[in-house]
């Protein structure tokens, strides 16, 4: 499997009809193609939902300001909450799973193709049915047209007294429908991971991107399934005259609440393990060292995994739960830090003693781990059901997700980015725009999120379109919204430096890190059939089997 | 092999570390700070200052927590930082890649019971808060206070003492000695509310057809400020909560006064016949008229509350006169109809609401 040995011409994209390109994207079932999708209809989310971030903290920036309405206002938290968690952070780490899982394992693509691109265009349309709200959303009195409910939809405000019109309704079928394609997703990485791997790919050699992506899977399969069931039990309330929901006569507002969040908090970890998976990848090729723990790593996702599924009540420490169940959640709460503190002491053993090479992936990953620690501690302090009733539903509570969902996810997607980009286009993405990328976003984010934990502590609820003077609230959502800008700036120039280096980047090559799983044996972009002969490994690192035939892992292992 | 790095990673490294933590320390200073300056007039409601039990039992754990949180991040933090600045590729590094270690079954183990032992202290911490706020006993002579949220306004009632007000909550002041608590009964009467006042206790949430139930004994007299912590509508935002804490003299004066029907001003007769003519009773009460709405706040002491429409504008007869023209002007959203009175009988109606002391 020499790299050289791989270099098949891939044959003709250039000077193809426009609509045969369409036409083939559209009806593509290969894995690459659809990852790409994945990721290019995620990025469009992002900006959108960023836009309307920003619109938030505009409004914000001054006590009593008049920037948008109440009404506007509530859409707007609506929408980022739903399109950055459904279509914006699923789509695009599966996206990245669809592309790497089965080049990682020596496949030719994934297990299910046509169910693949099934799945795909079912979470695509799933998100431009919420968009088509807007436009199509206004019913009756009081309705407006986005959904306003959150993106909890908590119970009975969803109900047809309180939300009139239909703009709950297409919250609560693209979010159905999006999950649909998440499940297929899910059982297709499932499958792939399963029963594609090469010849000598033990479960014990796979590398941790895909382990982390089956229990990744295996958790949207459990928890998406409550979800769509509460969505199928709302529309039955709202249409067919159903009560599960309805409390004037007799049905559950807490029943929504647990459906709800039983998927919604695994829901974290379904994103965050993925994110795991890339630094499990990165830090070892940029410290030039195998990861740290590996069997400890499998064991402490498995763990996280199985936990995750029993801590969904700490959600609601303030709804009213007897205190033995408060006592509960609190310790599992606090347990799941347990295995994802392994996980970062095992980064740190993994740089240890290594080299550290600090190209713009890496520091990505160097900004998750201190941040990914903050966020690990706000939980522990949240996770305490007394420290939870004055602290959930506050501004602390919207930082500490953020820490979790910028500082941790969305900075190891940008490493990602910054990793994999020249295997998926040929070209390197530019050093320079990605350091200027880097600070830029760094100074925008703590700007934004440390600061923001203070007003929480002042008392300041979250989802309020416009506060009271003289709180001592004033300052802090003044430095967060400036914190929003330099923020934004940072993810132009990410756009820019994706778009730029397509055309100008540098000459990529098969393996421009220097790297050690099967991707980068193969050409950048692979051929269709990513591996020209399937490989056949002997170790976790089947690269530097290759590079050090002295020294092979396959020794140790 | 990689190409040796520049030098200025150093830099990098260090500023980057040193920003960290002082957003971490701003973070907890800044708030005490900010808590400790605006003590006596209580507008800042910081949870770090509490004056009732269940929030000062809150605030003890929460340094608890806080302290043994620090000193994670510290080490962790130090940890890090030494390992990217210590194990940097430097450009006299020779081309050799470094020992390739796999794991440590030693250290691996460390770093898993060490955590499992902190998590253990945390929990029984937070398990002796649980049991002892949310299992108190309620005394004998505890206040018992129903409040029911509604979309966008709190409704009082007090069952042993028939009276019934709205947004403006007086209890009194409960001796540390000689705890006198008052128990609040949570209903909602349409979506999801909560009940913060960061100060006297942590949140607890109104679920419709789901009765709650917290207490609180304010150690201290004084106004104190919270607002609706569970996004329930348009005005989620307008919802304030405002607790006014009585000495027990003060709490008796004022409930003796809740207690009377209206007194009828003869007049401001015209004022009421507005009111009683139009839909204003078919939501509002006025106690000793025909008005027994119950939809929106009573109004038989309007104006012995110094707010009108939960907290969002002051009770002044310019505000009275906008808000039943254009509740949308103070309060867009709210469920209160814009009334359509001629300028005669709303200039009638406010004349007449002023007199409901």
């Amino acid at each position: 499997m020499a790299s050289d040995a791989l270099a098949i011409p891939n044959v003709g994209a250039a000077g193809k009809p426009w609509m045969e390109t369409l036409h083939e994207w559209a009806t593509t079932v290969d894995h690459k193609r659809l990852g790409i999708l994945y990721i290019a209809y995620a990025l469009i989310f992002l900006v959108i939902g960023g836009i309307e971030a920003t619109i938030m903290r505009i409004q914000l920036i001054r006590p009593h300001n008049d920037f948008v309405s109440p009404q506007v206002f509530n859409r707007m938290f609506t929408m980022h909450g739903t399109t950055m968690i459904f279509f914006v952070a699923m789509p695009i780490l599966f996206g990245f799973a669809n592309y790497f899982v089965p080049l990682m394992i020596g496949a030719r693509d994934m297990a299910f193709p046509r169910l693949n691109a099934f799945s795909f265009w079912l979470t695509a349309f799933g998100g431009f049915l919420l968009y088509f709200s807007f436009l199509g959303g206004s019913g009756l009195y009081g309705a407006g047209n986005a959904p306003d409910v959150g993106w909890w939809a908590y119970a009975p405000l969803t109900a047809r007294a309180f939300s009139p019109g239909h703009s709950s309704d297409y919250w609560t079928v693209s979010v159905l429908v999006s999950g649909f394609g998440s499940i297929g997703t899910a059982i297709n990485i499932i499958a792939t991971v399963l029963s594609m791997r090469c010849p000598g790919m033990t479960l014990g050699r796979m590398p941790l991107f895909a382990w982390l992506g089956l229990v990744m899977s295996g958790l949207v399969l459990i928890t998406l399934t409550p979800l769509s069931a509460a969505q199928i039990m709302l529309l039955v309330d709202r249409y067919l005259g159903g009560h599960f929901f309805d409390t004037q006569a007799g049905g559950s507002a807490a029943i929504w609440m647990h459906f709800f969040w039983i998927f919604g908090h695994p829901e974290v970890y379904v994103l965050i393990i993925p994110c795991f998976a890339f630094m499990s990848e990165i830090v070892p090729v940029f410290s030039r060292k195998p990861i740290f723990g590996y069997p400890v790593m499998v064991g402490a996702t498995v763990c996280i995994g199985f936990v995750s599924m029993s801590v969904w009540a700490h959600h609601m420490f303030t709804i009213g739960m007897s205190s033995y169940s408060n006592a509960f959640f609190t310790i599992t709460s606090m347990v799941v830090g347990v295995p994802t503190g392994i996980k970062i002491f095992n980064w740190l053993g993994t740089m240890w003693g290594g080299k550290l090479i600090f190209k713009t992936p890496m520091l990505f990953c160097i900004g998750f781990l201190f941040q990914f620690l903050i966020a690990g501690l706000t939980g522990i302090m949240l996770a305490s059901a007394p420290f939870d009733w004055q602290l959930g539903g506050s501004y602390f509570v919207v930082a500490h997700f953020h820490y979790v969902i910028l500082g941790g996810i969305l900075f190891s997607l940008f490493a990602a980015f910054y990793y994999w980009y020249p295997k998926i286009t040929g070209r390197m993405m530019s050093e320079t725009l990605g350091k200027w990328h880097f600070w830029l976003f760094v100074i925008g984010f703590h700007l934004t999120f440390d600061v923001m934990h203070i007003p929480g502590l002042l008392g300041m609820p979250r989802r309020i379109y416009t506060y009271e003077p003289g709180r001592g609230w004033e300052v802090w959502n003044l430095i967060v919204t400036i914190g929003t800008f330099v923020q934004a700036v940072a993810i132009l120039i990410f756009v820019a430096n994706l778009i730029l280096s397509y055309f100008q980047g540098e000459k990529a090559g098969n393996d421009p890190w220097d790297a050690w799983t099967l991707e980068w044996s193969t050409t950048s972009p692979p051929p269709v059939y990513n591996f020209a002969a399937i490989p056949t490994v002997a170790s976790r690192r089947p690269l530097w089997d290759l590079k050090h035939p002295e020294d092979p892992d396959s020794l140790y292992e | 092999m990689p190409k040796p790095q520049p030098k200025t990673d150093w830099g990098v490294v260090t500023g980057r570390a040193a920003a960290l933590l002082v957003f971490v320390c701003g973070i907890l200073l800044a708030a005490r700070l900010c808590a400790a300056r605006q003590s006596l007039a209580n507008p800042v409601p910081s949870i770090f200052e509490p004056h009732s039990t269940p929030a000062d039992s809150v605030n003890h754990l929460s340094h608890f927590i806080l302290y043994i949180c620090g000193l994670i991040f510290v080490v962790v933090f130090s940890l890090l930082t030494y390992a990217i600045v210590k194990f940097r590729s430097r450009s006299q590094d020779s081309a050799q890649e470094p020992a390739q270690v796999y794991g440590s079954t030693q250290i691996e183990l460390a770093w898993t019971v060490i955590p499992i032992l902190i998590v253990v202290v945390l929990f029984l911490a937070s398990a002796r808060v649980i049991h002892g706020v949310q299992d108190a006993p309620q005394p004998a002579n505890a206040l018992q206070v129903t409040v029911v949220g509604h979309q966008f306004w709190w409704e009082y009632r007090y069952p042993s003492l028939g009276i019934v007000t709205a947004n403006e909550l007086h209890i009194p002041v409960s001796d540390p000695a000689h705890p006198t608590p008052t128990f609040l009964k949570l209903l909602s009467a349409d979506t999801d509310h909560s009940y913060w006042v960061p100060q006297l206790a942590g949140k607890t949430d109104l679920i419709p057809n789901h009765p709650n139930e917290m207490w609180v004994d304010p150690h201290r007299t004084g106004i104190f400020l919270g607002q609706c912590a569970q996004y329930c509508g348009t005005q989620h935002a307008k919802m304030l909560l405002e607790v006014s804490v009585d000495s027990v003299e003060d709490f008796a004066a004022w409930a003796q006064k809740q207690k009377q029907a209206a007194i009828r001003d003869e007049k401001e007769s015209a004022g009421e016949r507005v009111f009683e003519a139009n839909d204003c009773m078919n939501c509002h009460a006025v106690a000793g008229t025909a008005a027994t709405g119950r939809f929106g706040p009573d109004l038989t002491h309007l104006m012995s509350r110094h707010t009108i429409a939960a907290g969002a504008a002051a009770n002044t007869p310019e505000n009275l006169r906008l808000w039943i023209q254009n509740p949308d002007a103070i309060k867009p959203g709210s469920l209160m109809p814009a009334m359509q009175l001629s300028d005669q009988d709303i200039d009638a109606l406010v004349r007449y609401l002023q007199t409901l002391r």
